[in-house]
């Protein structure tokens, strides 16, 4: 471990990030073509998902191999959690668009359709309408499904609720494991986190066919049910990005990557979590219980 | 309404404020041919409302003028005072001296002055722009693509109002003017409700009253009291598709007396189509070509062409068309269902059986066309 | 790879790699700048040609060339190419070159990233070509909503508004990656003694610029997801119908769009603050106020959006709260005016092909401004929104204040780039030609648009014709421009009088920053050992 490596380290040529690219493109080209029914397209994304876990592994070998060599000095050290923390906060304000989302659609549509406010006269185009949230009657009662009972939040929200928040709190026990050299503590408490990760996550899926199945409430069923998904489902997405790489910082772990000095892997998937969390504690108060 | 807070400012009659404008145009080099009638400024206002924002354009429009004279003439004289090549010598202390201590504070408030005497009076105009208030008059404004539905509120009429095809209106008035206009009673308080049936639109007639979207599902207000007689114009000026430069708007303002004229007429009218439609009569095709041909030119010669040559590839030709031949079942589907993605509209909310018999039969007859059918007003409520 | 990764092992930085590796796999800050504004300056020619096709569509009334459909398709990526394949592109390109060798950092902060950011964008391209050929291809109606995608028109196209989602997925992560490494550049990778207030001017702009990216981009992003959702998945975003908002979208895409539009100002005010200085001679007057008031800027200019919705009716104390917003935004970027002349003033002024550029943004853009302030008066946007004279406004916005800013950093650090001097004459001609030219398309603009003629038509009424063919041959011969500056940049390249370390009479005295201690060409690797600053 030489962290006073007096130059920064300037990687060579790579290829990795012309295959993510490649992946990238293939992978949303592939989409676009399946959304539109073109039988090609399943394959074709296939093939771009292919490509980026092929790149993931071989991108962040690269960069495991030139860590544990001792390339890094304390400054590249500092780029990354830097490029981390600003990458978390762009995904903040990805989180805030749905969230501003909500709030409109909540505090200004719906009152605005609902013929109230200077600009009243909206319900003379939707004359049965009434404007409640959860919004379980559409405007148009023909377009989109209805809603038969809208998600509360008891229940399975309230328990994921207190899954991700105990995930949080073993994730910091591993923390402090790591901190004091207790391999045992932080492997356990990584695996811990995972597991919660991976529970919050089949209810998540249960809840999901619940709504479905009892609730009525689909992406199909209004901007209610269109909310409800964009939210928790950008979140459901982060979640197994986060559990993945959850996973994978525990097999590190396990073969002993991490110092008490040097884990910025550790660190960047620990904060990546923790924002995950809040993220969550946010939903739980906007989208189940206000 | 304040006084603009720039007592220096100089305020002439409108007539020659507007000459003003020329002297920056002429700069640019712009031709002159055809200068005479060209408007360069915002048409004249015809209502209390559009003046008072064309006195606030008026005024927004000389504090940019003046920021810019003055800017010019500074960036100006510094260019020509320290050019290198008469020998003057930089004074590297400058941005340490009193003003490079306190220009930080200085120009932001000259800044703020001018921002908020705007502001002011841009905030008492706005309330005006807001104070809807009851009207005699309400006319819900729908936008189409491509065209806009009037409906008088009061008197539960409606009709739509579609672009004039260049053979009627000429070269000079294409896409100005509009087979049926709306009609307006002057010094009577309107109110418009704008909404749309797809996509947004934006009804706008700068003379009378300003622009507000029509968005589909939501109703937007506006308001005016016309001052005089005339006709005013307008378009469509919210991006709606390929036909958004195809949607003028045509306004006529008449006197009161005038305009219960018409519209009695034209409720009268109304109930004698409808009792007619109503009838289960069988049409013979000529009573339907004639009806028909009056609807296609209302509402189809547009694209198609009052000849029925349409405007190829934008718009299709119907004379010779397969379809208009041949493909009866094709001919009323397009027509009531219109075509996802293309121009071509669903008509069958709009357009009753008789009056889409009518047209169909039109189309299969017309312009060579000679198909000999006569379809009736039940063949389309089958095809419905 | 088997060499690439021997020379990697083996700590030797100190000689280029060739080949289309050295590019394809590049992790040189230097390389993918250049790759950068070449790939900037191909999209400005794709851009442009679609002004062209615009405004030969537009020289008379009736239509000519194109259909309808088509029309509508080229002004939405016409926007979309300038903006995202050309301005933002080209801006950070010369981040790329400029901010490693100014603050004294041996490259960017996050290479291989860098390299990522980098050729997403002709991914991007690509994908963005594949959306306006998609209707021919495979059926459908082309995109024809505009660069800002309002829905429901948004939602009526055909595959190729799906494909031109995409496109936004990857500039937009594009974008935001190169923003993260930027900024963590300049907060981590300084040489020892360059504090951030010595930093020069360049780099604290592209500092904003970055933090203002992160933040913005996700909007957009999650805007077009949901468009996304609404065709294919049955939601209701911006469905009336379903309890949704069309307007929704346009809160969306505007809290990215304006603050995207200084985005596009900010690297050219920074290079402002290079070029005034340098050939005024003397240090730029209120560097402070100047950091300050780009901060100032920044955060107001993220809380302003819907001033470009003023015709979708808001409540009044909304649309009074943005109205007056707006309007403040003339404090800061007044401020920064006025220390770009009073830099001038009492100095000792040449007029380099890189100044005068500076100067015609100084007044160019102020008219923009004040434009800009007189659309931001709501009553009287009632009477502007969607007229020509908005066109106006954001082209003298646009042009002068981020287009010209490029060209004034073009010139001013080619012979950095290139090693040889630019040839003045021609340089000298290309600004004369493109001023003029520009503005007798654009300034005629204001008239059209006021007299009311609405943007976004693809025929009009023979009321306009005047002000339509002006306008035209002024574009065309702005077109013609081009090929001038095409031709300079590759006679630069290929030769050309040497430039020495310090071009500009070494006038660069009030620019602080360390790329002129390296030789012009710089080497490959610049600064291995971090310089040191006192
Ligand atoms: C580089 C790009 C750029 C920049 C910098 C600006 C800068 C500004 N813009 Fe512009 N704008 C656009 C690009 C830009 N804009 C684009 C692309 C659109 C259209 C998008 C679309 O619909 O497709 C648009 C549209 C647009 C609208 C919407 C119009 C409409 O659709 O109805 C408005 C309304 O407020 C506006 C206002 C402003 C203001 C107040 C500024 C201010 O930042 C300007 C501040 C500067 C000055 C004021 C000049 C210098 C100051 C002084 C000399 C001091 C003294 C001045 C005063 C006291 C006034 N812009
Ligand atoms: C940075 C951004 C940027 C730039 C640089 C430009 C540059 C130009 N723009 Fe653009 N424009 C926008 C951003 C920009 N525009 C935006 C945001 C819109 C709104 C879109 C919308 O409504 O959705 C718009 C819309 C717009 C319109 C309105 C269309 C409409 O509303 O119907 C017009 C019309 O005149 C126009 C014209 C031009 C012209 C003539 C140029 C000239 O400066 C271009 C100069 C030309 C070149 C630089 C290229 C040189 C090329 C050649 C010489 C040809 C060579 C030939 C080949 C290579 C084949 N633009
Ligand atoms: C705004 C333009 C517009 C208007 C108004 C319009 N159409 Fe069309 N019409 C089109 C376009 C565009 C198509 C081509 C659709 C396609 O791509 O197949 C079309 C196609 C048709 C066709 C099929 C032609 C063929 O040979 O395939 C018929 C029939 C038709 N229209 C009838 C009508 C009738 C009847 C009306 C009036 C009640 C009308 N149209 C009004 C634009 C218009
Ligand atoms: Cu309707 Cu534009
Ligand atoms: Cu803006």
């Amino acid at each position: 471990m030489s962290s006073s490596q007096e130059h920064y380290y300037v990687p060579d040529g790579s290829r990795w990030p012309i295959i993510a690219v490649c992946g990238m493109f293939t992978t949303v080209f592939g989409t676009a073509l399946w959304i539109n029914d073109i039988s090609l397209g399943p394959w074709i994304v296939a093939l771009g998902a292919l490509g980026i876990a092929y790149l993931f592994f071989g991108w962040f070998g690269d960069v495991i191999d030139e860590s544990m060599s001792g390339k890094y000095n304390a400054q590249v050290d500092t780029s990354f959690r830097q490029g981390m923390m600003w990458f978390i906060s762009s995904e903040a304000f990805f989180f805030a668009a749905f969230f501003g989302s909500l709030y409109y659609i909540r505090m200004i549509a719906m009152p605005w359709l609902d013929g109230e406010g200077h600009l009243g006269s909206s319900h003379l185009l939707w004359e049965n309408f009434s404007a409640s949230w959860p919004l379980v009657n559409t405007p148009d009662t023909e377009k989109y499904t209805q809603v038969i009972e809208p998600m509360g939040a008891g229940g399975i929200p309230m328990i994921n609720t207190l899954l991700l928040l105990s995930s949080g709190v073993t994730l910091t026990w591993a923390h402090w494991g790591l901190k004091k050299d207790s391999r045992f503590q932080l492997v356990f408490g990584l695996m811990l986190t995972v597991i919660l990760g991976a529970v919050f996550m089949g209810f998540q899926a249960y809840e999901y066919y619940h709504a479905y199945d009892a609730l009525g409430l689909t992406l199909n069923s209004g901007v209610y049910g269109s909310t409800f998904y964009m939210l928790t489902g950008f979140h459901g997405m982060h979640v197994t990005i986060g559990a993945i790489m959850l996973a994978v910082i525990t097999v590190r772990a396990a073969k002993g990557h991490f110092s008490h000095e040097k884990h910025f892997a550790f660190e960047a998937v620990a904060w990546y979590w923790h924002f995950v969390d809040v993220v969550w504690l946010a939903l739980y108060v906007f989208v189940y219980w206000l | 309404m304040s006084e603009p807070g720039f007592a220096s400012l100089p305020r002439p009659k409108r007539q020659s404020r507007r000459w003003a404008l020329w002297i920056p145009a002429l700069l640019a080099g712009l031709p002159t041919l055809g200068w005479a009638e060209m408007k360069l400024n915002l048409p004249e206002p015809v209502s209390p409302l559009t003046r008072e924002v064309f006195d606030l354009h008026m005024m927004t429009t000389w504090v940019a003028v003046w920021i810019m004279v003055i800017v010019i003439l500074l960036v100006g004289y510094t260019l020509w005072k320290f050019r290198k090549s008469t020998g003057s010598v930089a004074d590297q202390e400058f941005h340490k001296g009193f003003f490079g201590t306190w220009s930080w504070l200085l120009v932001p408030i000259l800044v703020l002055g001018i921002d908020l005497t705007i502001a002011d009076r841009a905030n008492s105009t706005f309330d005006q722009v807001e104070n809807i208030g009851d009207a005699e008059v309400t006319v819900k404004v729908t936008g189409s693509q491509w065209k806009w539905t009037y409906e008088y509120m009061e008197h539960d009429y409606s009709f739509i109002s579609n672009l004039k095809s260049k053979e009627e209106a000429g070269e000079y008035d294409y896409l100005r003017t509009v087979d049926n206009p709306l009609v307006l009673p002057v010094n009577t308080r309107v109110r418009f409700l704008h909404t749309a049936a797809d996509v947004l639109h934006a009804w706008w007639v700068p003379e009378i009253a300003v622009k507000k979207d029509s968005i589909p599902g939501y109703i937007n207000e506006t308001w005016t009291i016309i001052e005089k007689e005339g006709v005013y114009r307008g378009q469509c000026a919210e991006n709606c598709g390929v036909g958004h430069a195809y949607m003028p708007i045509e306004v006529q303002a008449v006197s009161r007396a005038e305009f219960d004229r018409w519209i009695g007429e034209r409720v009268a009218e109304k109930q004698a189509a409808v009792a007619l439609a109503a009838s289960n009569k069988v049409w013979s095709k000529d009573e339907l070509m004639a009806e028909g041909e009056g609807l296609y030119n209302t509402f189809c010669a547009a694209c198609h062409q009052v000849n029925g040559a349409g405007l190829p590839p934008a718009f299709p030709a119907l004379a010779g068309s397969d379809m208009a031949l041949n493909d009866l079942a094709g001919h009323l589907d397009i027509v009531i269902n219109g075509k996802q993605g293309t121009a071509m509209a669903a008509w069958g909310a709009q357009l009753d059986d008789l009056q889409m018999a009518a047209i169909i039969t039109y189309e299969r007859n017309a312009w060579g066309n000679d198909t000999g059918d006569a379809v009736q007003p039940a063949d389309v409520k089958a095809a419905r | 790879m088997t060499s690439i990764a021997a020379t990697h092992d083996d700590h030797d930085h100190h000689h280029a790699p060739t080949g289309w590796r050295r590019w394809v796999f590049s992790t040189n800050h230097k390389d993918i700048g250049t790759m950068y504004l070449f790939f900037a300056l191909f999209m400005l020619f794709l851009g442009g040609a679609m002004a062209m096709v615009i405004r030969a569509e537009l020289f008379s009334p009736g239509l000519q060339f194109v259909s309808p459909e088509f029309y509508n398709n080229m002004f939405t990526n016409h926007a979309l190419i300038m903006i995202f394949g050309m301005v933002m592109p080209a801006a950070a390109g010369m981040a790329n070159w400029m901010i490693p060798m100014m603050i004294g950092a041996p490259d960017m902060a996050l290479p291989r990233l860098n390299n990522l950011s980098f050729w997403l964008l002709p991914a991007g391209a690509l994908m963005l070509v594949l959306s306006i050929v998609a209707p021919w291809v495979g059926g459908g109606m082309a995109v024809t909503a505009g660069w800002t995608l309002y829905p429901p028109i948004s939602l009526q196209a055909g595959m190729s508004m799906d494909l031109l989602i995409f496109t936004i997925h990857l500039l937009g992560i594009s974008s935001i990656l190169a923003s993260i490494n930027i900024v963590t550049t300049i907060l981590n990778m300084r040489a020892p003694g360059m504090t951030m207030m010595k930093m020069p001017v360049f780099v604290w702009a592209w500092f904003f610029t970055g933090v203002l990216l992160i933040l913005i981009m996700p909007a957009f992003a999650g805007g077009v997801t949901m468009l996304l959702f609404d065709r294919h998945f049955g939601t209701s975003f911006f469905d009336a119908a379903g309890g949704g908002d069309p307007v929704l979208f346009q809160h969306l895409f505007w809290f990215f769009g304006h603050p995207e539009v200084y985005v596009l100002l900010l690297p050219s005010i920074g290079v402002l603050g290079m070029v005034v200085p340098t050939f005024s001679r003397k240090p730029l007057f209120g560097y402070k106020s100047l950091v300050y008031g780009m901060a100032f800027l920044a955060t107001l200019g993220m809380v302003v959006w819907a001033h470009h919705q003023y015709t979708v009716g808001m409540s009044i104390w909304a649309t009074k709260y943005f109205m007056i917003g707006t309007i403040l935004i003339s404090i800061p970027i007044g401020l920064m005016k006025f220390n770009f002349i009073f830099t001038m003033w009492r100095g000792s002024l040449t007029f380099e092909t890189p100044m005068l550029f500076a100067i015609a943004i100084i007044l160019m853009f102020a008219f923009a401004g004040v434009t800009g302030v007189m659309l931001a008066v709501v009553p009287a946007d009632l009477q502007y929104h969607d007229t020509y004279f908005v066109v106006a406004h954001f082209h003298y916005a646009l042009i002068p204040g981020a287009v010209f800013g490029l060209y004034a950093g073009v010139f001013y650090w080619l012979p950095k780039w290139t090693g040889h001097m630019y040839d003045e004459k021609l340089g000298k001609l290309f600004f004369w030609w493109t001023t003029i030219s520009f503005n007798v398309t654009f300034f005629p603009q204001h008239f059209s648009g006021l007299a009311g003629m609405p943007r976004r038509i693809v025929d009009y009424g023979v009321q306009f014709t005047e002000f339509n063919m002006v306008s035209s041959v002024g574009a065309f011969a702005f077109g013609l421009s081009h090929l001038l500056f095409l031709y300079i940049i590759i006679k630069t390249i290929r030769g050309g009088e040497p430039a020495p370390a310090k071009p500009w009479e070494g006038a660069q005295a009030g620019t602080p920053g360390l790329e002129w201690t390296v030789s012009s060409p710089p080497p490959f690797h610049t600064f291995e050992t971090p310089p040191e600053v006192k």
